[in-house]
């Protein structure tokens, strides 16, 4: 401090310097100090670090279970698995909208979803309903030991199919 | 009968009486006036009102109704908790033991989820109400801002009880009003994330939205709830339309 602060006269408070405005800057400091480290806390804390959710890729069992012009839905798993005149390909089958479970009508041949009314071709294509997006594809393949595996997680920017 | 009366009268005069309610009634409008004054309870209302502001035309009476329905939530909420396990199976099992098992437990659980649509419904009239008789306007309006939290408040309880039935209703609709959640742009999806504790509707989310459901929103309510009381007294007592009001 260059300048001494000089006690006025008469005053014999303990805390000379510490004008109004010095605490209200100290006390509004603080109070944001622990604002900003209650929001860092908070957050980290709602956010888990473990979940308990099931593996993003799914087994589906050998290829032979799925005949050539079929389409198998996987409910439990939200997805379709597709063997068509390509080949094996997987689909999700959550609706793109607002995320409800979308159904394969077989006596229609389409895919259709209960919610919001979208209706989608076998290859994700949308035609009718609110749904933005196309069905997404997923990453498919055959593990070594002649698996069909299914990652959801992985939605593939172009169609790929699985040749048995 | 008169000397009961006037033995029961008598009470107000003793010491018991006067530590309970401090000032207590009396004949004059001052001991009257501090009779209300002084009781946390009564405080919040204003001391005289115009008699025109009892008129069912005035108001269709349906903030009281509202906080009538808040009341009969809180009390049949709690119930229902006795009997009800925020946790993935056993929420829907136990739903269903209300409905089947549990003596009274239908009648509780459709009692708050009428009282549920009521609340909602009798809210958005009340704010209807409010805005088409002008009451909104000033000195009344950081009352209807607090009106607007409230009916935030109402909407997200019954969207957080939506979930607790834990069936596919309550799946699905939960599935797609988190998934409206994430179309909040950037930070969309956290949001879904933090609100669900995952990326799906799962045991975790069941637990946040009963604990939003059961602690967090009604204390939020109760709050807003004593400021909007209370600022009806400050900001003049309710709106009547008559030009002394002005």
């Amino acid at each position: 401090m260059p300048d001494e602060v000089k006690k006025p006269e008469g005053d014999k408070g303990p805390c000379v310097e510490c004008s109004r405005r010095k605490f209200a800057k100290i006390g509004m400091g603080s109070v944001a100090a622990i604002g900003a480290g209650a929001s860092v806390f908070g957050y980290q804390f709602l956010s888990p670090n473990v979940l308990y959710e099931p593996s993003p890729i799914v087994d589906a069992g050998k290829p032979d279970r799925y005949p050539p012009d079929s389409v198998t839905a996987d409910t439990q798993n939200g997805i379709y698995i597709v063997h068509g005149a390509q080949g094996i390909y997987a689909l999700s089958a959550v609706c793109t909208h607002l995320g409800c479970l979308t159904a394969w009508k077989p006596e229609l041949g389409i895919i259709a979803c209960p919610c919001h009314g979208s209706k989608f071709h076998v290859d994700g294509i949308k035609f009718a309903g609110p749904a933005p997006r196309p069905l997404p594809w997923l990453k498919t393949w055959v593990d070594d030991d002649g698996n069909v595996l299914i990652d959801r997680s992985e939605p593939l920017t172009r169609e790929q199919f699985v040749r048995i | 009968m008169a000397n009961l009366l006037e033995e029961l009268a008598a009470l107000r005069n003793t010491r018991v009486w006067r530590s309970v309610f401090r000032g207590g009634s009396g004949e004059s409008n001052l001991r009257r006036s501090l009779a209300v004054q002084q009781n946390v309870f009564l405080h919040l209302a204003s001391v005289k009102i115009r008699r025109r502001a009892l008129d069912f035309s005035v108001t269709w009476y349906l903030g009281t109704l509202s906080l009538g329905c808040f009341l009969i939530l809180t009390v049949t909420g709690i119930l229902l908790m006795l009997y009800y396990h925020p946790s993935a199976p056993q929420a829907y099992a136990d739903m269903k033991d209300l409905q089947f098992v549990v003596s009274a437990g239908v009648f509780l659980r459709n009692l708050h989820r009428w009282s549920a649509h009521a609340m909602v419904l009798l809210v958005f009239a009340h704010m209807f109400k409010v805005f088409y008789r002008g009451a909104y306007r000033p000195p009344r309006e950081f009352n209807w801002v607090i009106g607007v939290v409230l009916l935030m408040v109402t909407l997200f309880l019954s969207y957080t009880g939506y979930l607790l039935p834990w069936d596919q209703l309550a799946f699905w609709a939960i599935t797609v009003g988190s998934n409206i959640l994430a179309a909040v742009p950037v930070l969309g999806a956290k949001i879904r994330f933090l609100i669900l504790g995952g990326h799906t509707v799962n045991a975790n989310a069941l637990l946040r939205f009963y604990v939003l459901h059961c602690v967090i929103l009604p204390l939020i309510a109760v709050l807003f709830l004593g400021i909007h009381f209370w600022r009806i007294r400050k900001d003049g007592g309710l709106h009547t339309g008559e030009k002394t009001d002005e």
